[in-house]
């Protein structure tokens, strides 16, 4: 076992770090593809209710979204632990619902607008009285195509 | 003018592309949207009359959830776990119980004619529903649409639904339509 016992004999050469950027520009890309930008910061916290038959949304442009859930705690001493509505980027009442419906429509082109799909993200500890108020609201805007916001539940008992 | 331009050091490119790849991890999410999708009724028009819609009641299967999440289909409590059976017996009624809903043969384009179900689940909750017991059952009811539509698809095409293609996927939501009503608030709480 000579071979094993010329130790540092030889001088290892230095590692060619040539190909690092093309190795980080690739991750780099498959993150620019596979994520969105973030759009609003959250000012509420939601933990969206599993469930199992969920569909994905298809056009994700095409979605106007509204967060119903408790304030985080750095909002809690100006508006309270219940659950409150978000929508954009400050907290708003159902009466807001209607405007908000008629700008986000105006940011869709002409033959998208009938697609649009609000996507109601609740937290599954908030109570359907506010729940029930948004899908009057929007029924009321006719903004009838929904999305209850859920996320994939594992599948313990079969099927 | 001959002179051999020196090869530029890309040694801080790596940096660089890290800078970048940190930024886009920083500003952009992941979450996939997913969820259950509905269609709410529109707006009944103010100067229609309110009961112009009759449905047999044999062709209904209510749905309520109360405050503390108790569950009641069909003039029975029971767990969330049985709803899914209640509801595709409801809507598949194999033995033409007279109790449950009636069928009606319809002439679907490309497929022929099929006796399709009448039934309508309607789903009522109160203001103190929680709702993540109300997603639950949303989902069971779809779970009960999506088997039966699965059974209709492997026993017609050999195919689960989500393999078909889209005519075929039409020919199965026309057969079994899914009728879930979210009740107008103002029935909640209400005996009917």
């Amino acid at each position: 076992m000579a071979k094993f016992n010329k130790k540092g004999k030889k001088d290892v050469p230095a590692m060619s770090t040539a190909s690092l950027p093309d190795i980080v520009f690739m991750i780099l890309f498959f993150f620019m593809v596979s994520t969105s930008m973030r759009q609003t910061d959250r000012l509420v916290t939601v933990k969206v209710p599993e469930a199992t038959e969920i569909a994905k949304l298809e056009r994700k442009d095409l979605a106007a979204y509204i967060y119903v859930g408790t304030p985080i705690p750095s909002r809690q001493a100006q508006f309270g632990t219940d659950a409150r509505i978000q929508l954009n980027d400050a907290f708003k009442t159902v009466n807001d619902i209607r405007d908000f419906i008629a700008a986000e429509r105006e940011t869709k082109s002409e033959v998208d607008r009938q697609f649009m799909t609000v996507s109601i993200k609740a937290d599954e500890n908030v109570r359907m009285g506010i729940v029930t108020d948004i899908k009057q609201e929007l029924r009321r805007t006719s903004a009838l195509k929904i999305m209850y916001n859920a996320r994939k539940a594992d599948t313990q008992f079969g099927n | 003018m001959a002179r051999p331009v020196k090869e530029i050091n890309a040694g801080s490119m790596a940096d660089i592309a890290f800078l970048l790849l940190i930024f886009f991890l920083m500003v952009t999410t992941m979450d996939i949207e997913s969820g259950l999708q509905r269609r709410l009724p529109p707006m009944p028009d103010e100067n229609q009359k309110q009961d112009d819609i009759q449905v047999n009641r044999r062709n209904i299967l209510v749905v309520r959830l109360n405050d503390s999440d108790g569950l009641l289909a069909g003039g029975e409590m029971m767990n969330v776990t049985m709803l899914k059976d209640k509801a595709k017996e409801f809507l598949l009624n194999p033995a033409n119980d007279v109790s449950l809903p009636e069928k009606e043969e319809k002439i679907i384009e490309g497929f022929g004619p099929f006796q399709v179900s009448k039934g309508v689940i309607s789903l009522q909750n109160t203001r103190g529903t929680s709702y993540k017991a109300y997603i639950e059952v949303q989902n069971e009811l779809v779970k009960a649409v999506n088997e039966i539509r699965d059974d209709f698809a492997m026993v017609n095409f050999g195919k689960k639904y989500i393999a078909l293609d889209e005519d075929r996927q039409r020919i199965v939501r026309d057969a079994i339509p899914q009728n879930i009503s979210e009740a107008e608030p103002k029935d909640t709480g209400r005996k009917r």
